[in-house]
């Protein structure tokens, strides 16, 4: 299991791009699908990257972003 | 959050969401621009600190005219310019409230310039939080006086010329020369670091008013994507390249007791 | 009750320490610096604040911030001053905020002259600042009065939540005279301000606004003010009659004016002319219809002003053409004599 997963809520992404540029193992980019407003929302391109930093919910101008991590217990498991 | 339908599997805790002085309203902002950043780190010192209900905003004229909307706090809207002295007024009418106002370029730095260097002059117990993108966003894209030299906005289209409209204002030097003020410091939220240095001033600039040290205010170097006519990325360059040459990042003054 | 002899100014500052005012901001400027300077001896001493500001405008809106947090605040100015506070007059209206404003009348237009007069009646119940509002304006015409005016002013704007103003003059603010002083305010009686910003504890947020991007909300928010006005026009009206039952020519004069016309029209009565006045204390709710009334039997209704006619456009609107509406006036702090004005009213009886 990937050490971290986000949760990026559409309605609020507005497709900035900052989290994209952030994230420093290349986790997200644009999903391809667009929000009511008209925004390309991002998603988790490569979720088996994720470690759970949460620079890109750091860095979201809309607060869009929800950061888990797996759970210390747990991490021992994970790859 | 409106992400119901995603289950996160077992064995994940939350790390990091959407801090509770937030309200559920979406953003009314620009696709990247920091006044999203600057609030959320806002709410995060309010949540941090436990001051939800002692908490009075004043929202500004200006982009982030609509910020009572985005608070779990009592607000006031304040005239264009006069946060300082509504503030003012709040804090000496009930010093219980944790009073803060948030006001961009225009507001502070130019119609509000008196009612700003008499409050931080009198060291008024109040939080300030400046949001220095260098043009006024609301309005259309008009020069501010912290824009850019050669910078072109609607009011100096062939680019900002010195000779006739002055300098970029450096407000925050100016306050720091007075005896009032506790802290003034300038940051920016331009990447990660900077957004958690940010983060640190302004949850000070709220400590320093709960421990009555005075007159706190925290200038954000901010950008606005859609003035500037750049991606949020390449705005973020901006700030790197050229608005921080004016505006050098970090303390300009700090009161110890 | 304490009797005192005191001067115009300080008998209103004294006056609203009584009322419970917490919060004064002012900056100073003549006629009103007494007020000023009573205020910043006496009011800290009784548990209020006083901040001198850097101006009038940073003044104006640090009563918008107190008055916000529900205190009882005020301000006092004078004419140029109170000019420089119109926008934030206009926000506390549009936001529903109580707050006594205290104009101590100059000559003017621009800079003037420190003599008093009453070229601001315009400004006061006809606007002044921008949008759709009014202000509860009060015109004491002795020190007393101005005293007693003051009290209500608070009451009345925090039952309607409508900004209130004194509108006396220079001459009003530099006489002395003995006055009764009103019993400081029994704080059990201030209205709860259940809307005001105390920090958002067991309760939704409050917002203290007067603003809103859709024309139908705006439009609902502006027909609460127009809906409280019409309350205020209904059971706020005041003003004084004298000797109007027999008259057959009436004076209309408020302020220092209408304690000048009083003389006169004595003096008229000892010359056998049947002379009355109405002297309006509520300049706005203005008193229409007594004048209307009035003006049903009386010929001749002369408005005296020191200006060059602003209330006289209130008396021919109330007397529709119904009677003879001559105006006599002073301007640039020339104050007339009972005198001067005695011998305007024989030119109008003289028919």
């Amino acid at each position: 299991m990937p050490k971290g997963l986000v949760v990026i809520d559409k309605e609020r992404c507005k497709g900035c791009g900052l989290c994209m540029e952030a994230c420093p193992l290349g986790v997200l980019g644009f999903s391809g699908e667009y929000n009511s407003s008209g925004y390309n929302v991002a998603a988790m391109i490569h979720p088996e990257k994720c470690t759970g930093c949460a620079i890109c919910a750091q860095v979201c101008p809309d607060v869009a972003i929800e950061v888990y991590r797996l759970r210390s217990d747990k991490a021992k498991e994970a790859t | 959050m409106s992400q119901v339908s995603t289950q996160i599997p077992e064995g994940y805790a939350k790390v990091f969401s959407r801090p509770k002085s937030l309200s559920e309203k979406r953003y009314t902002y620009c696709p990247g621009c920091h006044h999203g950043i600057i609030g959320r780190l806002i709410a995060e010192a309010i949540d941090e600190l436990g001051i939800q209900e002692r908490t009075v905003g004043i929202a500004p004229v200006g982009c982030a005219v609509f910020l009572y909307q985005f608070y779990n706090v009592d607000f006031v809207q304040a005239a264009h310019g006069r946060a300082c002295a509504v503030a003012t007024g709040l804090k000496r009418a009930n010093p219980d409230l944790v009073v803060f106002s948030y006001q961009g370029d225009g507001d502070l730095a130019a119609i509000g310039t008196a009612e700003t260097v008499h409050a931080a002059n009198r060291g008024e117990n109040i939080t300030v939080i400046f949001v220095n993108n260098q043009v006024y966003g609301m309005t259309g894209g008009e020069m501010a006086p912290t824009t850019l030299p050669g910078q072109r906005t609607v009011t100096c289209p062939e680019g900002r010329d010195v000779r006739l409209t002055g300098y970029p204002l450096k407000i925050s030097e100016m306050l720091a020369q007075l005896d009032g003020p506790a802290y003034i410091t300038r940051q920016s939220v331009h990447d990660v670091r900077h957004v958690q240095m940010a983060r640190r001033a302004i949850l000070k600039a709220f400590r320093n008013q709960l421990a009555g040290k005075g007159f706190s205010m925290v200038e954000v170097v901010a950008a606005c994507p859609t003035n500037l006519k750049l991606s949020p990325p390449e705005a973020n360059r901006w700030i790197e390249e050229r608005a921080l040459k004016y505006f050098p990042l970090g303390d300009l003054k700090v009161k110890e007791d | 009750m304490s009797r005192l002899l005191l001067r115009g100014n300080e008998a209103i500052a004294e006056a609203a320490i009584r009322a419970g005012v917490k919060c004064y901001f002012c900056y100073p400027i003549t006629p009103q610096g007494e007020l000023v300077e009573y205020m910043a001896r006496e009011l800290p001493k009784r548990g209020g604040v006083f901040l001198q500001a850097e101006s009038e405008v940073a003044a104006i809106n640090m009563v918008y911030g107190a008055a916000a947090a529900g205190v009882r605040t005020m301000t006092s100015s004078s004419s140029p001053g109170i000019s420089l506070k119109q926008e934030g007059i206009s926000y506390l209206a549009g936001s529903r905020l109580p707050a006594v404003i205290v104009n101590m009348m100059r000559g003017g237009p621009g800079l003037g002259n420190i003599a008093p007069a009453q070229g601001d009646y315009f400004q006061a119940t006809k606007g002044g600042g921008h949008g759709d509002y009014h202000l509860i304006v009060l015109a004491p015409s002795t020190v007393p009065e101005a005293a007693q005016l003051v009290m209500l002013a608070f009451e009345l704007s925090d039952k309607y939540r409508v900004p209130a103003m004194i509108l006396a003059d220079g001459m009003l603010g530099q006489m002395m005279e003995p006055v009764e002083l009103p019993e400081p305010v029994d704080e059990s009686t201030i209205p709860d301000k259940p809307w005001a910003v105390t920090g958002a504890k067991g309760r939704p947020p409050n917002v203290v606004l007067s603003f809103d991007l859709e024309p139908q909300k705006l439009k609902e928010m502006n027909l609460v003010l127009q809906e409280t006005y019409r309350k205020i026009e209904k059971n706020e009206v005041r003003w004084e009659e004298v000797e109007t039952d027999d008259a057959e020519i009436l004076l209309v004069a408020y302020g220092t004016m209408g304690r000048i016309a009083k003389t006169v029209v004595r003096m008229a009565r000892e010359e056998g002319i049947p002379a009355g006045l109405l002297r309006p204390i509520s300049l706005w709710p203005f008193p229409y219809a007594p004048i209307r009334r009035l003006s049903e039997r009386i010929p001749v209704i002369l408005t005296v002003e020191l200006s060059a006619g602003q209330m006289w456009e209130d008396v021919r609107l109330a007397v529709e053409g119904r009677a003879k509406t001559p105006f006599y006036g002073e301007l640039g702090g020339v104050v007339p004599t009972p005198r001067e004005i005695l011998s305007e009213v024989k030119k109008h009886v003289s028919s």
